[in-house]
């Protein structure tokens, strides 16, 4: 028992001193004030192989441009660390390796709405002025790419909303031209649903299941009712007519039938499927969708029956929200000075042209969309790029995830009925002005 | 000799667990600073709170959230883990019979358990989509994947599925332990099939059936893969606590969700404890299979010894 | 009570097909007639994964019951180069067996303590033991990380190995104790007035008694390690280490709305089958295995 109890003390003693050492490093890890190295003043220094950090690019593309500078630079290869394909995990790692200063994360890909925040933590660091060739490059890209007018991100490829419609069911009911307005659509679709070969559609669809999409189609929606969500300063503006106008849009959407029933669960995808069934006259969608849309091997029921436009708005062309990706270097890399090296060549519009052979992705260069080679094989292009000139980017607030979730709250809850417009845009506008206040 | 053979279990457990535990303790008493400088940059620093975050969830609108997420925690729980130990014992009932064809009984409720969590959140997100074959068959338009009541139901079925194997297979184990010899002697008392259900089976994979349900629950109250990929996050429907915490932490409130984590840690120990106390006085003796056994001994072979 | 007789009656009770008593004729329609149900639950989710699996990528929302026309294009796209889905599984094969064997070696060694020998709080040594795994993993991710970072453990299969101990411990330990003190004492007494040391009593009568036990605890949590996925995504970036989970998260679709459906079913299915065909094959080889020490 003498004995018992003494190996019983050995254990105690090893596990306490196990329990203290966790203390301590808890105390560490929580209370060192944190010193950041980033600072605008900061030097790109160092040289050496470093990490891009993305999800994979499933064409290749991306792999092509890292091969070409690994070929032309031998001391300072880039290796990719390969991430997630959900935006959530992706940011989550990221996020959890900025947490610990890991030097890992040398260049990272963030998504447009991640720069304010990763900006104003200091995990990326801001570039230099003369960095990159920002005249070239359509403006709405640079403006999702910089944080307090300081340039934190290089443009990597972009994203607009397209309008899809049936032009061959446009033409059967005698409309010469495709909506410009919300109401010029419902017209349009009273006309067409009453044909016999349009028999059981709906008229329109976008994404409203609660996720991102609907916080991009509410950001559309009340652009293109001449309104915003927050102001230049990043307060809210949900309360004003043009919100209610562009909810409104959405709420009779869903009450009056003009969109399906199911479009509630609809994320991007499933709204294309049902295009592509021909269940729907009118799709707001990305630019990824044609390739699917135009396919004419048997897969799509609409190939050469569609065109596309701008997305319609409530007194004119309504105005899109702003999609894709940026480069940023983190500041507990290394090697920076190859960090900036690589990111300059990567987006460079050599590179970006060289990409557009296998990658369906848009860029960011405009000359690109007005290029006849580019143009014959992606006849959108020209539409898309007067998206982009109009387009307006998502709340650019540092609390990003808590923004677009009281957004995605309270916009879900108009759509399906559970609040009025009213109620639900006062309680966003109050969780916003909350959020911004901090 | 006991401490000797108990060491490396403390050793790698405390490892693993006393760290993140503490860290998660400390942490929560803490207050991230959210404001933004002059420059647009985040002010670092923490400020020691005490209990702020504790009280801060159970207040307003964080109060709300909080309670709805713990309403689903407990609900799914309760449902999801009763289900499965009826279900699970159904299983080892059938596996434990004498058939053509058991094995493949056997590999086939073995699937579910062994497909990775986050490919069947996938799959059943894709069964459940509004026009996959879950209403293809059933000739519904049941929106599964929105908020509402048909969610919840769609939870509970896929994980029902993914985790009553785990029951059967450990309920499936005690029974085959249990000697024949016991329903010989009850088949002489001419007992019948229910009869000897009741009064050998069951009571005697108690034990067994007892820890298989405490880690169903343990793993039930911290629910968190299925509802986020089958449903998505941010649905109030199906928000459990884990989810909770992981918005939180995901929004960089380190400190409120270190409270969740905390809370929920407490909520999982306090059932545990009640469970056990409650139903699990015998997990720590097993006297009817002695009995049993020493029965059915001395009337066999009872002169040998 | 004899050796022999201990053998005969380990042998019964592992080699025995019918436990549950036969049922009458009469009841047997209804008794298939359940099995085929539970089957249908059990099965019909993973028909429609292979069938899923085995659709081109244009045609994956189809809800025709059999895959027209047939592709292997996910399969391929699976173990396309870039991916090194057959080193992933290697490591998973290695985490999870590793993850396993260790939980099954403490987890025996801290079972016999706690249902064979005689010493205080072993209540509460049960309490700690599964109060480890109550915490919610995903709380647990960012201090391990930091942790993990700071002793060097990043890119190293400890870094999931140990982690997946905090559940599979536990449940080895409370799954075993729990067996073992099902399984009387006096068979051991018995074997050791017949001359076994405590070791060979241990050896050769107590663990093949509880050998449905430790395999099925074995499964368990191989299964759970295998499919482990937030920790083994956080500690290790280097596709060279990765798990066969982390892998198919990677997977990409045609664009970043488009999910890769097709292929996450197909991997799913390569990951589920070998791992079905192993237990039932290690099944029969391990607790024959185990109870045929015992006549020795």
């Amino acid at each position: 028992m003498i004995q018992r109890s003494r190996t019983w003390q050995s254990i105690l003693t090893t596990s306490a001193s196990l329990a203290i050492a966790a203390v301590a490093l808890t105390a560490c890890g929580a209370s060192t004030p944190q010193t950041k190295a980033a600072s605008p003043a900061a030097a790109f220094e160092g040289k050496g192989p470093i990490n891009y950090v993305s999800s994979r690019d499933a064409s290749g593309a991306a792999q092509k441009s890292i091969d070409e500078w690994n070929a032309s630079h031998p001391d300072e290869k880039v290796s990719v660390v390969e991430l997630p394909d959900s935006a959530d995990q992706q940011r989550q790692q990221l996020v959890q390796n900025a947490q610990i200063k890991a030097d890992t994360f040398g260049v990272v890909n963030l998504d447009v709405v991640w720069t304010s925040e990763f900006a104003a933590n200091k995990w990326i660091m801001p570039l230099p002025k003369d960095a990159l060739p920002v005249g070239s490059m359509i403006d709405a890209t640079v403006n999702a790419a910089t944080y307090r007018d300081t340039l934190y991100a290089a443009p990597y490829y972009t994203d607009g909303a397209l309008f899809y419609y049936r032009s061959d069911l446009l033409e059967a009911a005698g409309i010469a031209a495709p909506p410009k307005t919300w109401d010029e659509m419902k017209t349009a679709c009273k006309a067409v649903l009453a044909l016999p070969q349009a028999a059981g559609m709906s008229c329109y669809t976008g994404q409203f299941d609660k996720n991102e999409g609907l916080t991009v189609n509410f950001t559309e929606a009340v652009a293109s009712a001449g309104g915003t969500l927050v102001d230049s300063e990043g307060k809210p503006t949900v309360d004003t007519a043009a919100a209610k106008q562009g909810l409104s849009a959405l709420v009779d959407g869903f009450k009056d039938g003009l969109f399906p029933s199911d479009a509630i669960t609809y994320q991007e995808e499933q709204g294309r499927r049902a295009f592509q069934e021909g269940k729907v006259l009118f799709l707001r969608n990305w630019p990824f969708v044609y390739a699917s849309l135009s396919a004419t091997d048997g897969s799509s029921s609409v190939a050469n029956k569609f065109n596309v436009t701008s997305i319609p708005g409530i007194s004119g062309p309504g105005v899109s929200t702003l999609g894709g990706r940026n480069l940023a270097i983190s500041p507990f890399t290394q090697n920076k000075a190859t960090a900036l090296e690589f990111i300059k060549f990567f987006t460079s519009e050599d590179q970006a042209e060289k990409r557009l052979a296998l990658s369906s992705r848009a860029p960011v260069y405009a000359s690109l969309y007005t290029n006849p080679a580019v143009v014959a094989k992606r006849p959108f292009f020209p539409t898309l790029l007067v998206s982009l000139d109009n387009a307006q980017p998502r709340p650019k607030v540092v609390q990003y995830g808590a923004t677009t979730k009281a957004i995605q709250e309270e916009a879900y809850a108009a759509i399906s009925g559970k609040k009025d417009t009213n109620t639900a845009l006062a309680d966003m506008q109050a969780k916003l002005a909350a959020l911004s206040s901090k | 000799m006991a401490a000797l053979l108990l060491s490396p279990t403390a050793v790698v457990l405390a490892l693993v667990i006393a760290y993140p535990l503490i860290s998660a303790i400390h942490q929560s008493l803490y207050a991230d600073q959210t404001g933004i400088d002059a420059d647009g940059f985040v002010t670092e620093g923490e400020t020691f709170v005490g209990l702020g975050n504790y009280l801060n969830l159970l207040t307003g609108d964080a109060g709300d959230r909080f309670l709805n997420a713990f309403a689903n925690t407990t609900f799914f729980t309760l449902t999801t883990v009763s289900l499965e130990t009826i279900l699970g014992l159904i299983l080892a009932l059938a596996m434990n019979r004498a058939f053509r064809g058991r094995s493949f009984l056997r590999a086939s409720i073995l699937i579910p358990w062994a497909v990775p969590t986050a490919v069947s959140g996938l799959l059943w997100r894709w069964i459940f989509q509004s026009d996959g074959i879950a209403n293809n068959l059933l000739g519904s338009e049941i929106l599964w994947t929105a908020e509402g009541a048909a969610s919840k139901i769609a939870v509970i079925v896929a994980e029902v599925w993914k985790t009553a194997p785990f029951i059967g297979l450990l309920v499936l184990a005690g029974m085959q332990v249990i000697p024949e010899e016991v329903y010989e002697a009850a088949k002489i008392d001419g007992a019948g099939w229910w009869r000897q259900l009741g009064s050998i089976t069951l009571p005697l994979v108690k034990p067994t059936l007892l820890v298989a349900v405490l880690f169903r629950l343990l793993d039930a109250l911290r629910m968190f893969d299925l509802p986020f990929v089958l449903i998505g996050p941010g649905k109030d429907s199906v928000e459990t606590l884990s989810m909770l915490a992981w918005d939180e932490s995901n929004q960089l409130r380190y400190g409120s969700a270190s409270a969740f984590a905390v809370i929920l840690f407490l909520y999982v120990a306090v059932v545990a404890v009640v469970f056990v106390k409650v139903l699990g006085a015998d997990v720590t003796g097993t006297k009817e299979l002695r009995l049993a056994r020493k029965k059915t001994r001395s009337q066999k072979a009872g002169p040998a010894s | 009570m004899t050796i022999t007789e201990l053998r005969s009656l380990s042998q019964t009770q592992s080699n025995k097909a019918v436990l549950a008593p036969k049922k009458p004729r009469w009841g047997s329609y209804t008794v298939y007639a359940g099995l085929a149900a539970i089957l249908i639950y059990c099965l019909a989710p993973f028909y429609w994964m292979i069938v899923s699996s085995l659709r081109r990528t244009a045609d994956i929302f189809d809800n025709s019951l059999l895959p027209a026309p047939f592709s292997l294009e996910n399969y391929v796209k699976v173990f396309d180069g870039s991916t090194m889905f057959g080193q992933a599984l290697l490591n998973s094969l290695i985490v999870a067996g590793v993850t396993t064997a260790a939980a099954l070696v403490l987890g025996i060694f801290a079972a016999y303590a706690i249902s064979r020998l005689n010493f205080r709080f072993k209540s509460v040594i049960l309490g700690v033991i599964i109060a480890t795994s109550m915490f919610p993993g995903i709380s647990v991710v960012v201090p391990l990380l930091k942790f993990f970072t700071n002793i060097g453990w990043i890119n190293t299969y400890q870094a999931m190995i140990v982690p997946n101990l905090s559940f599979a411990i536990p449940l080895a330990v409370w799954n075993l104790t729990t067996f073992m003190k099902s399984l009387p004492f006096d068979l051991e007494e018995a074997a050791m007035i017949d001359g076994c040391t405590k070791w060979q009593a241990f050896r050769k009568v107590l663990l093949p008694l509880a050998a449905p036990g430790i395999f099925t605890t074995a499964i368990l949590t191989f299964i759970h390690s295998w499919n482990e996925f937030i920790i083994a995504l956080s500690m290790v970036n280097d596709p060279r280490i990765q798990t066969a989970t982390v892998a198919i998260s990677k997977f990409t679709g045609a664009t970043e709305f488009q999910a890769p459906f097709g292929e996450q079913m197909a991997a799913g299915v390569i990951v589920t089958i070998p791992l079905v065909i192993m237990v039932l094959v290690f099944q029969r080889r391990i607790v024959e295995g185990l109870t045929s020490g015992a006549g020795k």
